[in-house]
């Protein structure tokens, strides 16, 4: 089948979509666009979160057909490559950021928080990323990099 | 935060991660991610037996499927040389080892044509009785020759039999330990290439040149007919030190469709059968101390498992040789073979497990003998390495153990168990010591240019697996440069740079440090004696090999460090939480104050993850893990970690290597199980000497 999506603000299609293929697998395998993780393949880790008409979705539970005439927001649109968004910067700063291969999964899932909520209490952040597994840094940084984000005033967006 | 270094002061500053920008942008390239053209996808065949052999295999209506290039069995695959490795040596028969061994592969345009092609390929096996039980009552074990690290299995100082039959105080348990997996957050991925008799892996792997090393015997090649490129790793914990047969099994599939591209990542399924995992290990530690709490006889009894077809045997009992003093000293490790999955390194292999034995021997030894545990473990501290005999080149346990009791409010604890409750919540606290070798591994090479414009790029083939290497090796080269940070380029993750070893057993900066600063100290002389102090337009280069360390053979090296946990174990429930832990590690010089620190954490949150959750349950008829994905094999969330505070002792240990530095990756796992269960005792009364520590072993 044939998809027609806006991924990051670009009309985007997709020619030859098996049934069965997820929207994280169009991102990243149809649409180069790896920034999307895929991690568990099954709604555990949340590598895979992005933004879809607004809504933070995780990617591999979204079919392809799903997707069609939807609008995604991906971790490769939320900044570009000269200026980062203010919550990129603190997982930077803070270093929230080890192997990263949770980390763009995060980075969305942080800029919905703030989105959302621009000074979220720590148990807000806690819940909010209750759904992001990560096997590197032991966490505290990254609630610290929120934090941080949410102190910069970083709902750029 | 990458304000300028002053020149010669990059070492010990809190660096950002030079890649960061990459990774949080989702621009940094992992393995699958090389933009290659027209790739093709693999799905594998997995065995569903766990012995036996394939008897026959069909693959018919898979090849007819649309999309399928290519479906590759053991009657189709190319030969491999016998180099002794039956875990990597795939596909040369129908054989089956264990369950979820590769027995082929359908090789597709599109990933989900190959993995619903593969559920059309019919496979009749001859089926053998599965022996998957892991017992220390079988009639089977064994002694390995040696173990991981090669390590001696037994050893013995003294005489333990002796000196606890007239102890006065004696203690005699056995601990266990589960089977875990490492789980790195990347799935273990390949894109293999083959062009003109070349293989060329982009690979998640902790060792550029391990991988070359492995895989090119394996294809008859000359090492550097394999090419392996590796620049950022989604984690490994040891699951990607040693390849595994998945790199294997894309190196065949492509040679099937030569000069195309071939994709393999594993599911998080599968890397529960073929990436490696800790062996379950059951440990019987037996201590005798005088009546003041003297240890006069200390004794690990290990059995651990390994796998039929490939020994792995993990070096359980070894920090029991060397923590604690005491005349009489013994370890022994047996081994069960059977027909399970080939286990492999996980974070602190060896020391992980025998100290989550030890360390809990040592609090109920402590409680015996009525002495403080901190107390029991700093007079029972030895003068010098017991194994070897040699000195330790610096041994910082005693003012970790003090520093962090001082930082955690030890002083005035109650010893009595159940002595204090919030609400339904009975509260406690616990501590454990931490240690990990200095290692140092060989074959280390690198180049440093300097431009005349004043920057300098350094090759070497190390590895960056969210450790930190892109920056503090950055670091090191800077300061013996004698120049900024930002003047130095680092060119790492690739086999077109200097050979290396691999991120493994906390070796990496050591190794790729001492070769460093070598080959600064190289290119300095260079542009000092031939070019009179100033560099030439046209750029000086210069090459080193790793210095042998003289040391090594004077002083035994190891870091050290202290856990303290606060416990809260709801009463009616069993739920454990943990809300504090305070951690104090002696490691040298530390390289980079935020990437350290974070290698430090993610260890002692690795080590409540065993405490607490990790498990993998065998099912012993079938050979497979019942448990095999994150909704049921748990590591902790941001809800299972609290306030974590870790700090470092200033440590000056001018004999480890160059830098004075010590490795990191792994110390911060070892013990922190241990301080865990400690401190469940000390809230509960109830010892739970079988990890994880799971609510139903505290509401009997
Ligand atoms: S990959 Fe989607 S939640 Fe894990
Ligand atoms: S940084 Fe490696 S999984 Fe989070």
């Amino acid at each position: 089948m044939k998809l027609e999506c806006k991924v990051n603000g670009e009309n985007r299609e997709a020619d030859g979509v098996r049934e069965g293929e997820s929207l994280l697998y169009i991102l990243r395998e149809r649409l180069d666009l790896p920034g999307s993780k895929n991690a568990c393949e099954q709604g555990e880790c949340g590598s895979c979160s992005v933004y879809m008409d607004g809504m933070l979705v995780c990617s591999c539970l979204v079919l392809a057909g799903q997707a069609e005439g939807r609008e995604i927001v991906t971790v490769e649109g939320l900044a570009d490559e000269n200026e980062l968004h203010p919550v990129q910067k603190s997982f930077i700063e803070a270093g929230a950021v080890q192997c990263g291969f949770c980390t763009p999964g995060l980075i969305v899932a942080t800029h919905d928080l703030l989105e959302r909520n621009a000074k979220p209490s720590d148990v807000e952040i806690r819940e909010a990323l209750a759904g992001n597994l990560c096997r590197c840094t032991g966490y505290e940084k990254i609630l610290d990099a929120v934090k941080l984000a949410a102190a910069k005033n970083g709902n750029g967006a | 935060m990458t304000a300028t270094q002053a020149p010669g002061k990059s070492v010990g500053a809190p660096i950002s991660r030079v890649e960061g920008h990459l990774k949080v942008r989702g621009a940094a390239t992992y393995a699958y991610e090389h933009r290659l053209d027209e790739p093709a996808y693999l799905h594998p065949l997995q065995s569903t037996i766990a012995n036996g052999r394939v008897a026959k295999i069909d693959a018919s209506r898979a090849e007819a499927e649309p999309g399928v290039v290519a479906v590759l069995t053991h009657e189709n695959a190319p030969k491999l040389e016998a180099v002794g490795d039956a875990e990597l040596e795939i596909l040369q028969n129908g054989e089956v080892g264990f369950r979820g061994q590769f027995i082929g592969a359908v090789i597709a345009d599109t990933f989900e044509a190959a993995r619903y092609a593969a559920g059309l390929v019919e496979i009749e096996y001859e089926e053998r009785e599965t022996d998957a039980d892991f017992r220390p009552d079988r009639d089977d074990l064994y002694t390995p020759e040696q173990l991981n690290a090669g390590f001696e299995p037994d050893t013995s100082v003294g005489d333990v039999d002796g000196a606890l039959a007239s102890a006065a105080v004696k203690f005699d348990a056995t601990y266990t330990t589960p089977r875990e997996h490492n789980n790195p957050m990347e799935p273990h991925s390949s894109i293999a290439v083959w062009d003109e008799g070349e293989l060329t892996l982009y690979e998640s792997t902790q060792g550029v040149y391990w991988t070359q090393n492995t895989i090119a015997p394996l294809f008859g090649l000359d090492a550097e007919k394999v090419h392996v490129i590796s620049p950022h790793v989604g984690g490994g914990f040891g699951s990607k030190g040693l390849p595994h047969a998945n790199v294997v099994l894309a190196a065949l599939a492509a040679m099937l469709v030569e000069g195309r591209p071939v994709k393999f990542a594993l599911t998080r399924h599968m890397m529960f059968s073929v990436a490696g995992y800790r062996t379950p290990t059951i440990q019987r530690i037996r201590l005798g101390a005088d009546a003041e709490g003297k240890l006069s006889a200390i004794c690990n009894d290990v059995v651990e498992q390994t796998s039929k077809i490939k020994e792995f045997a993990e070096q359980t009992g070894t920090s029991a040789r060397m923590m604690y003093d005491s005349s009489n000293i013994q370890t022994t490790h047996l081994l069960a073979a059977l027909d399970v999955a080939v286990p492999s390194w996980l974070r602190a292999p060896g020391e992980a497990p025998g100290m989550f034995a030890l360390e809990s021997a040592m609090d109920e030894m402590a409680i015996e003998c009525d002495l403080d545990p901190v107390e029991f473990r700093i007079m029972n501290e030895p003068e010098k390495d017991l194994e070897s005999g040699l000195p330790f080149s610096s041994r910082g346990l005693v003012a970790c153990l003090r520093e962090g009791a001082e930082r955690f409010g030890w002083d005035g604890r109650n010893p009595t168990p159940r002595s204090e409750r919030d609400g339904r919540w009975l509260v406690g606290t616990g501590v454990a010591s931490s240690v990990y070798p200095v290692f140092s591994m060989g074959g280390n090479a690198a180049t440093i240019r300097a431009d005349s414009d004043g920057k300098y790029v350094v090759e070497i083939g190390a590895a960056d697996i969210g450790t930190g290497t892109w920056t503090t090796l950055g670091q090191i080269a800077a300061d013996e440069l004698g120049v900024s940070f930002e003047d130095v380029e680092m060119k790492i993750g690739d086999t077109k740079f200097p050979n290396a070893s691999g991120a493994g057993g906390s070796s990496g900066i050591t190794s790729w440090g001492s070769t460093l600063v070598e080959a600064a100290r190289s290119l300095r002389e260079k542009i000092e004696a031939e070019h009179g102090g100033n560099i030439p337009d046209e750029g000086v280069e210069a090459s080193a090999k790793m210095p042998k360390n003289p040391h090594r053979k004077e002083y035994a090296m190891y870091a050290f460090g202290a856990h303290f946990v606060e416990a809260r174990v709801d009463e009616d429930t069993g739920e454990v939480r943990v809300p504090r832990m305070t951690s104090v590690f002696a490691a040298g010089r530390i390289i980079n104050a935020k990437t350290a620190r974070s290698q430090f954490m993610g260890g002692m949150v690795m080590g409540l993850s065993a405490a607490l959750h990790e498990e993998s349950v065998l099912d012993t008829r079938f050979g497979h893990v019942v448990n095999h994905d994150f909704a049921e094999y748990h590591i902790p969330t941001n809800a299972d970690v609290g306030e974590l505070d870790i700090s470092w002792i200033e440590e000056d240990d001018p004999y480890v290597n160059p830098m004075g530095s010590k490795g990191i990756g792994e110390i911060g796992i070892v013990g922190s199980a241990a301080a865990v269960a400690n401190a469940v005792y000390h809230a509960t009364g109830t010892r739970v000497r079988e990890l994880p520590i799971t609510p139903d072993k505290l509401i009997s």
